[in-house]
């Protein structure tokens, strides 16, 4: 038996304050709730999306910067959401745990391949 | 150690049904399917930055019917997403979570997601997004 609490037992290994979670949750919703219809409306509103006029979108200042903001964001705050919904649901077990990584690898994933998209067009040279 | 013996909140068949129930497992799901979303938009970053080949067989995907549809879809997910989620927001500030008020707000989403999703998909028409 350890003197230890069981809350100090269990920081450490794999708890994570609850509050905190809520927390960024709700300021990365904050956020999102300005650059989601930002991205939706300048997209909706562009003439088209050829190759040549994607890329010149992406590639301007403002949108390059605010994408940079955008989906990392976007990204977090669905990690956040898909995590919740998984803890929830799915009862704990092995297939919980898998569930769990799998979703946040994907994220991770998901995330980087975003980013490098947004990078290379934003700072390569006028392609 | 004893397990504690600690309060269960009620099970949800507990209650009446009532549709700001439907609003609020709505929000969830439409919150999942716009993570999906979240694979078109890297699909798409990533087809941009490849060169216009990639970006070719991309674009003839989200131009299909299928991609069409699936368009749809995300913008009705995103625009409800988006207003429950400010409601809820809203909610976390402690304001509104009077019955009369909570469907009031939940009318107003009613109303004001097929209103901006109608807009969004017309945009898309006039503009040709997906030309």
């Amino acid at each position: 038996m350890t003197s230890k609490s069981p809350l100090g037992r269990a920081l450490g290994l794999g708890v994570v304050s609850g509050t905190h979670h809520w927390w960024l949750q709700r300021v990365t919703a904050l956020a999102l709730a300005l650059l989601g219809p930002w991205f939706a409306i300048s997209l909706l509103l562009q003439p088209d999306l050829h190759y040549a006029h994607a890329r010149a979108w992406l590639a301007a200042p403002a949108n390059a910067v605010l994408m940079l903001l955008f989906v990392p964001t976007a990204v977090y705050h669905s990690w956040l959401g898909v995590v919740v919904v998984i803890e929830d649901y799915v009862p704990a077990t092995r297939t919980k745990l898998t569930a769990l990584l799998v979703v946040q690898f994907l994220h991770l994933a998901l995330g980087a391949t975003a980013l490098y998209g947004v990078l290379k067009v934003a700072l390569g040279s006028a392609a | 150690m004893a397990k504690p013996q600690r309060p269960l909140s009620p099970h949800l068949q507990v209650y009446r049904t009532q549709y700001t129930m439907a609003l609020s497992i709505l929000h969830r799901a439409t919150g999942v399917a716009l993570s999906g979303a979240l694979l078109l938009l890297a699909v798409w970053l990533y087809a941009l930055a490849s060169g216009p080949d990639c970006y070719a067989w991309v674009a003839a995907l989200f131009g299909s019917w299928l991609g069409w549809l699936a368009m749809a879809a995300v913008l009705a997910a995103f625009w409800y997403h988006f207003c429950t989620g400010l409601r809820h927001l809203v909610f976390d500030t402690g304001r509104c979570l009077e019955k009369a008020e909570a469907r009031l707000s939940a009318r107003v989403v009613m109303v004001a997601v097929p209103l901006l999703t109608l807009a969004s998909l017309l945009a898309m028409l006039h503009f040709g997004v997906h030309s």
